[in-house]
Parts: C-alpha cells; sequence; structure tokens
C-alpha cells in the first residue's frame, strides 16, 4: 500500500498550486517604489582593446538617472572565485581580475561595458544604444587546443598564458599507469567532444538593489539557487558590505541547473547602484542576454584510453581533457573539471589504475561552470562511451564487459580519491535488463527494419558523487567555502511548526518532500509544517542548493534539529506526565508512558512550552526552537544503468528515441513522484546534449546559437514515455536518512546510453562508425554514414570551440 | 521595440493610403515582424495593422476552381478551411510553428517575407498560384525573387492567394531541430498537364522549382524516377546542416512527397 503521508508517500508537490495558478512570486514579480531600470551595453565584439567608452550624449537623454562605466568600480572589488585548483606542479591556478563592467579591455561578446540607469527600460535601452564605444579588436581566442599554444593571442595580458591550470591526478599513479598500459593485452581509445551548452532555465535572471538611507542597510532580491553564498561573496568580496548590513533574497526562482548559483555582474551592480542612486535599480535578462551571459556548461575536449588484460578485467585508464574556462572564472569552474570530475573516472568499475590530466583554458567565450551533474556527465560520458567501445572491439557483450569489471564490494575506495559507501551494480543492471526487454529486441529490430529504419540498443552504468560535501575535505582541495547545510525549526504555541531551511529550492519540491520528513518524525500532518527558504534575513546560514544536496545535505540538517526539538518536548512531556524521560515514548503525534496509557498531545506539549505555567522552568528553558548544522562525512553516491532504443531514418540521419529506461538507486526515497520527476527532467536534459543541444562559437569568438532560433531546446514530443524505477535501494550509510542526491543522475547518466545506441544501430546497418560527436544531429549521422568528406563537412559551420585538433 | 504609431484600417483602400507615409510598414500577424521590432533591427515610424481588413480574410473556392486565400487569412484558419478543398495545403498550414504562431500568422505575411526557410512558399509556387495585390496579379513564377525578396513593391499588399488546385499533392517536411521550420522541405503537386516540384529551406537563393524533378516526373510519377537525383545550387550551410547535406535532402523530400501521392 503506497503510503498517504510522510517518508516514502507520493504527496502532491504544494508549491505546484502557486506555480501553476500564476501566484507564485519570482524576483521579476518584486517591484519597489521608485524603482529605476538598468540596461546594460555588452560587447559585440569577443576580444579587443576598448579605447574609449564616450556617453555626454547618452547621459543627456530623457529619463537618463546616471550612466557607470568601468571606471566607476575601479575601487570595487573583482567578482571572486571560490574555488582554488593546484596545478600538477604544486602551484595555484591562474587567476585573472574579473571586473564588474569591463576595463581595459572586452573579452568575450556579452561582456558588460556600461549599464545605463533610467526611468523606464526603454529609455535605458535607448540611452545604452547612444554610448559611443571605441574598441580596438583583437584576435579572438575560442580553440582549446590553439589557445595553449606557444605566442597564443592572450585572453589575459597579465597572465603568463591562456592555461588556468595544467592538472595531474593523481599524479603519484602516472608512471604506473603507463608501465599498465605497455603491459596491456588490449587498449581502446577515444578522443571526443562533451559539447558546450546553455543552461536556458525557464526563468531568465532577474537582481533589484535595494538601499534604506536611513539604516544603511542594502537589500539585494536576486534569481539564485544559494542567497547566503552570494551575500558572502558580494559583501564581503565585492561590495565591502559586512552581512548583517545585506540581505539577499532568492524568492521563487523558475528553475537554475548550476546557472544560478554563481555570483554575477549584474547583481552586484545593482546593489552598488541602488546605494549610488539611491534609489531601487531593476534589471531583467532578456533570452538574448541569457544566451551571452549566464554561465555555460560542458564545453570539454577529451582523449580517453583504457587498458585490458587478456581477460578483459580494467587494468588501467588515462585521460587526457581540455577544459574550456571562458573568459573569467565563474564561481565553481575550476573545481568542475577537477574534482567533480578527475574523482569519477572510476565510474562503477575496480580499474585499479587512474590517471586523469585536465588543462582548464581561457578563451575569449562566456565563462564555464556547473550545469546539471556537473564534471560528471563528462566523466560518465567519455567512460561509458569508451567502455562500449572497447566491448565491440573485443567482441563481448556490452553488459557482460560491465558487469565482469563492476565493483561489488563496499565501502570501496577508487584509486581516484573518494570511497563509496554503498552500491549493487548489479541489482540496478538487472533491472534494467528486465525494464529494457532485452530479449524482445530483435523482434523490435526486424520491425524496424521492414519499415526501412536501423535499430539500435545502447546501454551504459553511472555512478556519480553528489550531496557536496565534507568542508574538510572540499578545503583540501581547493574550496574556499564549507559544505554544510542548516536548519532552524521554529515550534508554534499551537503546534505548527516552521523549517527554516539554508537549502533553495528553484523547483524541486523542498516544500513538500521536507515537510514530508518531519512529518514522519514527529507523526503531525504535513500541512502542519511550513518550509520556509531563500532568505537570509530569516533562514541561518546555508550553502544552497546544486549538486545534489538538498535532502541529502539539508535534509539531514532539519533531522539533527528536528531530533533536539523532539528531545525537548520529551523533556517537557515527561514533566507533565510526571514520568521519567526515558520512558517517553513519541508516535503519532502523542507522547505517552511507555507501557501505560498515560499520554499527552504533541499540541499539549507545544503550548507548555510557550504557556510555561506548569513547566520545568528550574532545568528548561521555555520556548520550542532549534537549529542544527549538518556538515557530511562523504559524499553520496547514486549510481544506476541506463539503456536507450533508437530507430535511425538511413536516408535523412534522423534519430528518434523509441524506448529509454532508467534503474536508479537513489537510496531511501522520500516523494517517489517526486525522485521520478527529478529522473525525467534529467533525462531530458541529458537527451537534449546527446541529440539536439549545442552552444556554437564561430573563430572570431561570435555565439552563433544566440537563440532558440538555433539552440535546439529539446521538446516533449521529442522524448518518449520513459520507464523509471528506484526500487533497487542500497542506503547512503553516513546520513540519518539514508538518502543520496537524485537531481542530476538523468542528466548524468543519459548521454552515452543514447550514442551508443546510435552507433549500434548504424552498425545494424553494415556503418561500422567509431564515434559521433554530441549532438548527434541529423547531419552528423548522416555523415557519419556516408564517411569520408561528408563526415568532415558534417555540419556546415564547424564549432570553433568544438574542433578537435586547432 | 522603438516607439511607433499603428493605424487599423477596415479597407484595402484605406490601409494603402495609410502606408504612403515615410517609412509606413504593414503589420499582418506579427510573428516575424514583432520579435523583428522586439530586438530593435527595424524601426518603422508607422505599423499599419491589416487584422481589421474584413475583404483580406477567409477562403473560398472562384469560378476558375481555384482556391482562393484572404492576405490576412491565418495559418489556423487555412488549416481547418481548406482541408476539404486542397488537403496538402490545409496540411501544410497545419505544420507551420505551434498554435500561437498559427493562429495570429498570416498567409500574407509569410508571402511578402519569403524567408527561404518558409512553407508557404513551397505552397504558391508548386501550386502556380497567382498572388494578388492591390495593383496587379503576380504570377508564382514571377513573384519569388531570392532570400527575403519580391517582387512585391514598397507600399504594396498582398491581399490575394489564389491556388490552382492540383489532382494530387503533398508537403514534404524535415524540420530544422532548433527553430522547427523546414530544413528542407519539397512540395510536390501533380496537375493533369505536368508535375511542379518547390523547395523550400535548401538553397541561398529562397525557394526555387526543382525542374530536373518536374521533368521525370512528368514522365513517369514515382519516386523511383528520382532515384539518384537531388537538386543542386547553391546551397545553404549553417550550424544545422551542410549544403551537401541540403542537397542529399531536396532528393529525400521530394521522393517521400511524391511516394505519399502515388
Ligand atoms: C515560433 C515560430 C515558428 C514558426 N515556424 C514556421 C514554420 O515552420 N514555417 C513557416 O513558414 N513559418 C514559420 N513561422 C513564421 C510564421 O509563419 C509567420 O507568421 C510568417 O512568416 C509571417 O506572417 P505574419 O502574418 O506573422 O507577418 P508579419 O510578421 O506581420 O509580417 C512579416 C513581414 O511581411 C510584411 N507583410 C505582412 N503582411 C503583408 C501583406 N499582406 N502584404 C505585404 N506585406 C506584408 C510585414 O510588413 C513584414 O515585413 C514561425 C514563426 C514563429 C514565431
Amino acid at each position: 500500500m503506497p503510503k498517504d503521508g510522510g517518508i516514502g508517500a507520493s504527496s502532491k508537490r504544494r508549491e505546484d498550486v502557486r506555480f501553476l495558478t500564476g501566484v507564485g512570486n519570482y524576483t521579476d514579480d518584486i517591484n519597489i517604489r521608485g524603482q529605476a531600470y538598468v540596461h546594460f551595453l555588452r560587447s559585440d565584439i569577443a576580444h579587443g582593446t576598448l579605447t574609449s567608452v564616450d556617453v555626454d550624449a547618452a547621459a543627456g537623454m530623457a529619463g537618463v538617472v546616471r550612466i557607470f562605466t568601468g571606471a566607476d568600480f575601479e575601487g570595487v572589488g573583482g567578482i571572486p572565485c571560490g574555488w582554488q585548483v593546484t596545478d600538477k606542479h604544486g602551484e595555484p591556478m591562474q587567476e585573472p581580475a574579473h571586473p564588474i563592467l569591463a576595463q581595459g579591455k572586452v573579452r568575450h561578446v556579452g561582456e558588460p561595458i556600461a549599464a545605463v540607469v533610467a526611468e523606464s527600460p526603454e529609455q535605458a535601452r535607448d540611452a545604452a544604444e547612444a554610448i559611443v564605444v571605441d574598441i580596438a579588436e583583437l584576435p579572438a581566442v575560442v580553440n582549446m587546443k590553439d589557445a595553449v599554444k606557444d605566442g597564443a593571442t592572450k585572453v589575459h595580458d597579465d597572465l603568463t598564458s591562456n592555461l588556468c591550470y595544467d592538472w595531474g591526478f593523481v599524479e603519484e599513479n602516472k608512471d604506473a599507469v603507463t608501465k599498465a598500459f605497455e603491459d596491456a593485452a588490449h587498449v581502446t581509445s577515444l578522443e571526443l567532444v562533451n559539447n558546450r551548452l546553455v543552461a536556458n532555465p525557464m526563468e531568465p535572471r532577474v537582481a533589484v538593489g535595494d538601499y534604506a538611507r536611513g539604516t544603511d542597510n542594502s537589500t539585494l532580491y536576486t534569481t539564485s539557487q544559494n542567497p547566503h553564498v552570494i551575500r558572502l561573496l558580494m559583501g564581503a568580496f565585492v561590495l565591502g558590505i559586512p552581512e548583517h548590513k545585506l540581505r539577499v533574497v532568492a524568492p521563487d526562482v523558475g528553475g537554475g541547473f548550476g546557472t544560478k548559483i554563481f555570483h554575477y555582474q549584474e547583481e552586484a551592480f545593482c546593489t552598488f547602484a541602488a546605494k549610488a542612486c539611491n534609489r531601487p535599480v531593476k534589471w531583467t535578462s532578456s533570452r538574448a542576454e541569457a544566451f551571452m551571459s549566464d554561465a555555460h556548461g560542458r564545453d570539454h575536449v577529451t582523449k580517453i584510453e583504457l587498458a585490458l588484460d587478456g581477460d578483459n578485467n580494467f587494468t588501467a585508464l588515462r585521460t587526457d581533457t581540455y577544459a574550456n574556462m571562458g573568459a573569467y572564472l565563474s564561481t565553481f569552474a575550476p573545481s568542475v573539471p577537477t574534482w567533480l570530475h578527475g574523482t569519477l573516472m572510476a565510474g562503477n568499475y575496480k580499474t585499479p589504475l587512474i590517471y586523469v590530466n585536465v588543462k582548464a583554458v581561457f578563451t575569449n567565450t562566456v565563462p564555464v561552470d556547473a550545469y546539471r551533474g556537473a564534471g560528471r556527465p563528462e566523466a560518465t560520458f567519455q567512460l561509458e562511451r569508451l567502455v562500449d567501445k572497447a566491448a565491440h572491439e573485443l567482441g563481448v557483450d556490452p553488459i557482460a564487459l560491465r558487469r565482469q569489471n563492476f565493483i561489488t564490494e563496499f565501502p570501496y575506495a577508487t584509486p581516484v580519491a573518494v570511497e563509496y559507501d554503498t552500491g549493487d551494480y548489479n541489482a540496478t543492471m538487472d533491472k534494467l535488463e528486465e525494464m529494457a526487454d532485452r530479449a524482445g529486441f530483435d523482434a523490435r529490430r526486424k520491425e524496424s527494419e521492414a519499415n526501412g529504419k536501423l535499430r539500435g540498443f545502447g546501454v551504459n552504468a553511472y555512478i556519480e558523487a553528489c550531496g557536496i560535501a565534507p568542508s574538510n575535505l572540499v578545503g583540501q582541495l581547493g574550496a574556499r567555502a564549507g559544505l554544510y547545510e542548516s536548519a532552524t525549526v521554529r515550534v508554534n504555541a499551537t503546534g505548527g511548526l516552521v523549517v527554516m531551511t539554508g537549502s533553495h529550492s528553484h523547483g524541486q519540491g523542498h516544500e513538500t518532500s521536507f515537510a514530508q520528513v518531519v512529518a514522519e518524525m514527529i507523526g503531525i500532518d504535513e500541512n502542519m509544517i511550513e518550509i520556509v527558504h531563500g532568505d537570509t534575513a530569516n533562514t541561518p546560514m546555508g550553502m544552497g542548493t546544486y549538486g545534489s544536496r538538498s535532502i541529502a545535505v539539508g535534509g539531514s540538517a532539519m533531522v539533527r534539529a528536528t531530533e533536539k526539538i523532539i528531545a525537548k518536548a520529551k523533556k517537557i512531556a515527561s514533566h507533565l506526565l510526571e514520568a521519567s524521560e526515558g520512558d517517553i515514548e513519541l508516535k503519532d503525534g502523542a507522547f505517552s508512558v511507555a507501557g501505560t496509557d498515560k499520554s499527552v498531545a504533541w499540541g499539549d506539549v507545544t503550548l507548555a512550552a510557550y504557556v510555561p505555567h506548569n513547566y520545568p522552568l528550574e532545568d528548561l528553558e521555555p520556548g520550542l526552537e532549534e537549529t542544527a548544522f549538518y556538515d557530511p562525512a562523504n559524499f553520496t553516491y547514486p549510481a544506476g544503468a541506463y539503456a536507450c532504443e533508437v530507430e535511425v531514418d538511413p536516408d535523412t540521419g534522423e534519430v528518434t528515441i523509441e524506448r529509454f529506461a532508467a534503474a536508479d538507486d537513489f537510496g531511501n526515497v522520500i516523494n517517489p513522484m517526486i525522485v521520478s520527476g527529478q529522473v525525467h527532467g534529467g533525462l531530458a536534459q541529458g537527451i537534449g546534449q546527446a541529440l539536439m543541444e549545442s552552444c556554437v562559437y564561430d573563430d572570431d569568438g561570435q555565439l552563433l546559437s544566440a537563440s532558440y532560433m538555433d539552440y535546439a531546446m529539446p521538446r516533449s514530443s521529442d522524448l518518449p514515455m520513459y520507464q523509471v524505477d528506484h526500487s533497487c535501494q542500497t542506503p547512503c550509510t553516513h546520513n540519518p536518512l539514508g538518502v543520496k542526491g537524485c537531481g542530476e543522475a538523468g542528466a548524468i547518466g543519459s548521454p552515452p546510453s543514447v550514442v551508443n545506441a546510435v552507433l549500434d544501430a548504424l552498425r545494424s546497418g553494415g556503418h561500422d562508425v567509431a564515434h559521433i560527436d554530441m549532438p548527434v544531429s541529423p547531419n552528423r549521422v548522416w555523415a557519419a554514414m556516408h564517411g569520408g568528406d561528408a563526415a568532415k563537412k558534417a555540419v556546415g559551420v564547424v564549432a570553433a570551440n568544438a574542433k578537435h585538433n586547432g | 521595440m522603438y516607439n511607433f504609431d499603428i493605424e487599423k484600417p477596415t479597407t484595402v483602400a484605406d490601409a494603402v493610403q495609410a502606408l504612403g507615409a515615410d517609412e509606413a510598414q504593414p503589420l499582418s500577424g506579427g510573428q516575424t515582424l514583432i520579435p523583428t521590432l522586439k530586438a530593435r533591427l527595424a524601426a518603422p515610424s508607422k505599423l499599419v495593422s491589416l487584422a481589421g481588413i474584413d475583404e483580406m480574410k477567409g477562403i473560398c473556392m472562384d469560378d476558375e476552381g481555384r482556391l482562393c486565400i484572404g492576405g490576412a487569412t491565418t495559418h489556423a484558419t487555412v488549416m481547418r478551411e481548406a482541408e476539404a478543398h486542397y488537403p496538402a495545403l490545409a496540411s501544410l498550414a497545419a505544420r507551420i510553428g505551434d498554435p500561437a504562431v498559427r493562429n495570429r500568422g498570416t498567409i500574407g505575411g509569410s508571402l511578402a517575407n519569403n524567408d527561404p526557410s518558409a512553407c508557404y512558399p513551397a505552397g504558391a509556387l508548386a501550386s502556380g498560384a497567382t498572388i494578388v495585390t492591390n495593383t496587379r496579379e503576380i504570377a508564382a513564377d514571377d513573384y519569388f525573387q531570392g532570400m527575403f525578396t519580391t517582387a512585391l513593391e514598397e507600399g504594396e499588399l498582398v491581399t490575394e492567394v489564389k491556388f490552382p488546385v492540383p489532382q494530387a499533392a503533398h508537403y514534404e517536411k524535415m524540420i530544422q531541430p532548433a527553430s522547427r521550420f523546414p530544413l528542407v522541405a519539397a512540395f510536390v503537386a501533380k496537375f493533369s498537364d505536368g508535375v511542379r516540384v518547390a523547395i523550400t529551406g535548401a538553397s541561398n537563393d529562397g525557394v526555387f522549382r526543382w525542374t530536373q524533378a518536374e521533368e521525370a516526373l512528368s514522365n513517369t510519377f514515382s519516386a523511383e524516377a528520382l532515384e539518384g537525383m537531388q537538386a543542386d545550387g547553391d546551397m545553404i550551410a549553417d550550424l544545422h546542416g551542410s549544403a551537401e547535406y541540403r542537397a542529399h535532402l531536396t532528393g529525400v523530400m521530394t521522393r517521400r512527397a511524391v511516394a505519399a501521392i502515388a
């Protein structure tokens, strides 16, 4: 019987009522009396020296309040980077200054040069058009391999080169890995591109700065996944506002996918300008601006090699990756290709020796940072494509080869510095084979062939590390922040309670699932619990939501705080029941004395806490409010296996996904419906990456895929009815709920099986194609089938940022 | 968007007069023009809306058996009302954009704009339609003059389009995955006196007739008659397809259109 409340129930998402009936409160819904509007004048040139910015004509135009340029920010800090990676020689990464408005140079199309604050958005835009900017154009640095060649044009003149860092992991393993390759019976290698993506949350970014002259307090309303992080970064590093004088509010947020983690110039600008102009200042991004100013995702170019012994056991793995940082370091950019990527290169396999090299490169493109999965999709894609290629080369079944090399004993310490606490990769693979009906595939293939189509079946396993992360560990790895989470549980006199969480919901359904946990713990109705998040003024210092960390870390903090509440409530109950504390039991919202019929209701205890007439005041403070901070002992390691079945139209190269099955192990599941929804969304983004999405620059650093006319977003009609299962559960061993993260798995786990399936289909048609880069577009498939010149000219315009070799 | 004045005349004559003003421009469904204005890529001083002109709306059959569609008729109306008379054209209209686009966008706007990837130009050219304006009638063969270029003069309005109805026809469209406009599409119309084939999406010269295929099909109307053939010309190369691929698709789309009829 499915439960109708508490942990394990598919409670309906309470927040959806306001979202779906148009009464949500998004940042753009916030309008403060007297507010002015800002329009950013952005560079349309990728790289150049700013010789002059003449605002004279613009300043006199109707409605203009004030125009800001880089000169106004000379005494102000730049946008800080939150993670310092140390290179393979023990040296810190190169870290360029990141100004609020361009100073001296422009380094990517979309970089803000000047900002006009005016009475209306139109007036701000009119005046921005009247600003005369003179830029002496420089050659654009776009291709990563060219960027690190000797003599390449430098994105940042004050750095020694375009190389941010050259990271080796684990450097001590390098020689042993080389030796293993020399001794290998078989080596499989693959060069591939992990295509650059634009996150495209439905709600574009918005910022509203407000300043109260009377109290000297600043407030920023912003579309953020982590308001406390923004408050700390912007207050301490950019504007010099102490945290007690700065409030950051992230109200309802319409999707983030990572790109709303980072601290952006526009946030700092609006906060700064509100004080400078003594007026609220609002900026709402257009979709066009979003394409050229929201941090992009992925963009790796990789060579990966696998060594196997004569029995097809994996003996060593090595990779060589170029990771695009863009023109500046976005907040967590350096960590994505390193600690969120290199540490996952073992995948689900007991490969004993691994060496990962990553060169992070500056280019004249929009900064690149975490996007749903962040580093882990890149790791999974290359590994799972490579294992499939090895199976094909060796003539063995791709599932059997995976199973043979699966890690089966836990805890398992990988050679890349992480320890998997639990898992059962054969269980999810068993489940997958059943769901995907592999046995029926041949019949389905025949049917497709009868219709002139090729049919292919592809699988992959995946593992990811999420629920980030132990603070002391990430500190050693270069994080400039802790990654704990917080919760305050405030019980009211009449028994209802409010949880103020440092996690942030931007669509994940926390208001529902978090309430289910507390309801279960106390035994009260979910409707008695309110979840509050997103405002630094009424939530404890928290690190926010990304890296599939909310229930694993934020939920754990909430459990700890609720445990403190229950412990104190039991003391009060023991006083009311005149029994010893040790005999008090809490069940279904009532406290009873073990072995008796004496009991007192939850509401009587909470009332006593606030109306303490009959209360042990000498031993216990009145009130019922507790805070807990939870720092995880380890990452959580969701894992699973995905299968994709495609049809390929051999005449056009079009790929349609006929079936998609996902068997995930998320440990314990709080709300199965919400978890399925998270997987569905992740799959849409993973399949979108595999088949459709691609952010493309030309050789001059112009963004070619700058609107929905050219950037292909998946729609429901492009996707099949998914089969999703999370019944294989190996609970996490180190958090109180036994949960793992589920928000990114779909995006991490799905791209390889899609590509594997396409190649399988092509092989069935006699086309032995080793690899097709994502997005596997009709043109690319058709070209791959026709080989030679056609393949080279696969698309009319080859992405300069995604060429394999210079 | 820049500021502009807007007029909403109720007759073609008033619209033409209003368009006499400096930098005035007709506004029909706005599905192309409004995004252009929002991006500030155009700055007309005055927009003359065609949405209130009843004589430019609706569908009927004329004495010569031609399907006549008013220039300000929406794609949604054509989708519904042309079905009984010219199903292939109704099907073309039904696959333009999404419901919001179809409920606003018009045939006159589409033909005036002549986007190299638009659908209606293929339907009009393959049908041998007549484009009727406030001053004259223009044969489709003379009307389309290259990417975003037509025979229309400044201030001239497409008031009606007359489609001879073929014995059989089919529009085969492969979509560009982002915009969902045609990547390449073929409209094949089989008349008693011959076959006309128009290709959209493929060429830098905009919509064109593939005469080689027309000849082959006029001899033998079957997909096999086109085996191994593809149109040549100055094909579009962009993020979504190389010139070579587009040329290949002209053959595939045309064969499929023929197969759907034959
Ligand atoms: C999301 C989306 C998807 C689309 N998908 C497709 C598709 O798959 N296939 C396709 O073919 N099109 C597609 N379109 C374009 C759509 O069909 C437009 O409606 C059409 O191209 C223009 O028609 P309109 O009535 O909206 O014209 P408007 O935008 O109002 O005008 C377009 C131009 O034509 C001029 N004009 C308008 N009417 C006349 C007239 N009667 N006489 C002279 N000049 C005139 C205007 O001045 C303007 O220059 C799509 C559009 C959108 C927004």
